[in-house]
């Protein structure tokens, strides 16, 4: 009977011990699959290529895909809580994806880095956001940037098109409030389908409205299609598009059509044309360069935001460990806490500067103004 | 809203309603022969229209690679079957077919300059490769389970459809891709600019549809089809076998996918999963002509087209839910003047 009793603690010795030697478990729900897949496929691929060693400790990724289904991240990331017993969770790549997951990561004490556009999921903060952090830019952010340039150009009306979704309903909001405050006026607001065959009739709208300019907010390739119909009905105005636009394929759908066209986005698009002086530049080129050695091709924006999550829970593990075990409530929590005061960390898409009041934390370093010359990205100045 | 752009408006839902019109054909066609709701008819738009753009971006597309994997089984099954009849000159024909076509024309895409060949020898390229899933599908899926009840048939639809839409994915990666124009003319009429892919498309769907017309009314292949669709176990004591029929179908549905996603390809960006939504306007419009009549299927097709395309002018954030309203007091019609006819046995 007692030598069973020892035997028996001295087994849960062993198995604490085992726990305390335990990796650090990351989740991450992307959606490869699905109609969100050109968001989650590079993201995906960035997972190998994240950090695996912070504070002396091995990082371990587990990843799972949600197929773009809302309610399958909900089930993904309820299984890397209680199944996996992760310290974080990295994702999930959709918007409304992400505004589903919050609830059960704040129950949990889990913290989510989420690599989303819509700035809901930290805005306005409350005590289940706490436990959130986005590592984009927000869209009030990219959108000022593009209005001051409208208002400096002398642009005094504005036509929107944006896609029926989060992404082009939120672009569709902020763009109001700030048009406004720059004497801006929205003479057009259109919606499409990121599947239409034909946005003929809301460009013939757009046109009758007479713009001097028209901004596309689409996330991805389909922001193409409402430009290239604008242009093909002699529409000869300015065209502004937004950070969702930023990727390789843009340029190689649009052809000549998309000359001129002006956006902001992280400096990852022009990289050789940033000073080196940007903080950024560096981490970015080395990210870009793995990916490209890996995969055979540059990667899309989004992929840099899941790798900026990677590099912020490198930079606030070892303080959490200082805290509390990898596994325990006591490290997720201190996990938050360290994520909460990341002061000046240079990532690919800008500089953190998170504060209890912004999880997102980017300033003007998070965005630059490009332009499209002779089939280029060029970075305006 | 002035009558120029109510012009350009009808100009822009008839090329869509031309498209829709050929889908919707299919759709009735299939459902005739073969009783299968054919949800993955949208699947060859898009398959058609990406692998043109794969060779057109100089890649062997990957298209070719599931061609030859559903002709291996098929080759398999077919071929178990003759060996064990003993029908040797059959193996030989089994084997070529499913087997010979597929490598043969994975080594000619390998082997040929098919980047710099010329539009119309890609686009036929693209459709030899992308039809011929047709048959082998219905070899595969649909023809041993020929018997079986509608509803059954409909979810084996359904699974289908999912399956192509993930190797859609697996072939062509989560980007859209656009093909060039066929040709660059525009022709002036009036106060419109129509474009000359506008013409090709609403030309090749009339030219189709005549066609079409044509194989039923005057060949005997056409004419087999026909009396399957009218009464499938009488065509079958007149010797007209089910399977060809079945086959014939699919080969004629998986044609009009393909060519309808390269006819459309130019004006838009397809996507690996583009072709769903197409397919189901096809269907709304098979719907008005009662899943049995062609010319009201037809006539449907450039009504949703239409209405697609004035809907999107007044109100571009319910497109979608204008459209598919549609059907319910379609149904509600339909349901009203016709006669209930329980189909199950």
């Amino acid at each position: 009977m007692k030598l069973k009793h020892v035997a028996g603690s001295l087994l849960i010795g062993a198995l604490s011990l085992g726990v305390a030697h335990a990796d650090i478990k990351i989740g991450v729900v992307s959606s490869s699959t699905g109609p969100i897949a050109m968001v989650g496929i590079p993201q995906k691929n960035t997972v190998p290529l994240m950090p695996t060693k912070a504070g002396g400790q091995t990082i371990r990724y587990i990843p799972l895909d949600d197929g773009s289904d809302p309610t399958a991240s909900v089930v993904a990331v309820k299984k890397l809580i209680s199944e996996e017993k992760v310290d974080a969770i990295i994702g999930p790549s959709g918007s409304p994806n992400a505004m589903g997951v919050i609830q059960f990561v704040a129950e949990a004490g889990v913290p989510l880095l989420a690599p989303v556009g819509t700035a809901a999921v930290v805005l306005p903060m409350n005590d289940q956001k706490k436990w959130v952090f986005k590592t984009t830019q927000n869209d009030s952010l990219i959108a000022t940037a593009l209005l001051d340039h409208m208002a400096k150009t002398g642009i005094k009306t504005l036509g929107f098109i944006g896609t029926a979704d989060p992404y082009g309903e939120n672009w569709g909001k902020v763009v109001a409030d700030g048009a406004a405050k720059k004497g801006i006026k929205i003479v057009a607001d259109e919606r499409f389908q990121r599947q239409d065959t034909s946005v003929t009739a809301q460009a013939l709208k757009v046109m009758a409205a007479r713009p001097d300019a028209v901004l596309i907010a689409a996330p991805g390739t389909p922001a193409v299609l409402p430009q290239l119909a604008l242009v093909d009905r002699g529409y000869k105005g300015k065209f502004y598009q937004t950070h969702g636009a930023a990727l390789p394929d843009f340029l190689k759908l649009g052809g000549k059509k998309v000359e001129g066209t002006i956006l902001a986005a992280s400096l990852m698009l022009v990289l050789d044309q940033v000073p080196d002086t940007h903080p950024s530049k560096k981490i970015a080129k080395n990210y870009v360069a793995t990916y490209e050695k890996a995969y055979g091709a540059a990667p899309a924006t989004f992929g840099g935001n899941m790798f900026d999550a990677g590099l912020l829970l490198e930079r606030a593990i070892p303080t959490a460990l200082a805290k509390g075990k990898p596994g325990t409530p006591e490290f997720r929590s201190a996990l938050r806490d360290a994520l909460e005061q990341t002061h000046e960390m240079p990532a690919t898409q800008g500089v953190y500067n998170m504060t209890p009041a912004d999880h997102s934390g980017f300033d003007e370093r998070g965005r630059e103004l490009i332009t499209v010359t002779n089939g280029t990205w060029t970075l305006l100045k | 809203m002035d009558v120029q752009i109510a012009l350009m408006l009808a100009q822009d839902g008839l090329t869509n309603g031309a498209i829709y019109a050929l889908l919707a054909l299919a759709l009735v066609l299939v459902f005739a022969v073969t009783r299968v709701i054919f949800i993955p008819q949208g699947e060859f738009v898009a398959y058609g229209a990406l692998t043109l753009a794969m060779m057109q971006a100089g890649t062997v597309p990957a298209t070719v690679w599931l061609l030859a994997g559903m002709g291996a089984t098929a080759a398999l099954i077919d071929g178990g079957l003759a060996l064990r009849a003993g029908q040797t000159r059959r193996l030989v024909g089994v084997l070529g077919w499913n087997l010979g076509y597929p490598l043969g024309l994975a080594a000619l895409l390998a082997a040929l300059p098919v980047k710099d060949m010329p539009l119309a020898a890609q686009v036929l390229l693209s459709l030899a490769v992308v039809v011929p899933m047709g048959p082998l599908m219905y070899r595969l899926v649909f023809q041993p389970i020929a018997a079986a009840p509608i509803l059954i048939l409909l979810i084996v639809s359904v699974a289908v459809h999912v399956a192509m839409v993930g190797l859609g994915l697996l072939f062509f990666g989560a980007e859209g891709q656009r093909t060039p124009a066929f040709s660059d003319a525009n022709l002036e009429l009036g106060p419109l600019m129509v474009s000359g892919q506008t013409i090709w498309v609403v030309m090749s769907s009339v030219v189709l549809i005549v066609a079409l017309y044509q194989f039923f009314e005057r060949t005997l292949y056409g004419k087999a089809l026909r009396a399957t669709a009218i009464n499938r176990a009488g065509a079958r004591l007149m010797g007209i076998s089910p399977s060809l029929a079945g086959k014939l179908t699919f080969f004629l549905a998986a044609l009009i996918g393909a060519l309808s996603g390269v006819l459309i390809a130019p004006i838009t960006t397809i996507y690996y999963d583009t072709g769903f939504l197409i397919g189901l306007k096809g269907f709304v419009a098979a719907i008005i002509g009662g899943l049995a009549s062609y010319p009201l299927a037809a006539v449907g097709a450039v009504l949703v087209g239409l209405l697609e395309s004035f809907s999107s002018f007044w109100a571009s954030a319910f497109k979608e839910v204008i459209v598919f309203t549609l059907i319910i007091p379609v149904l509600l019609w339909r349901s009203l003047t016709s006669r209930h006819v329980e189909e199950e046995e």
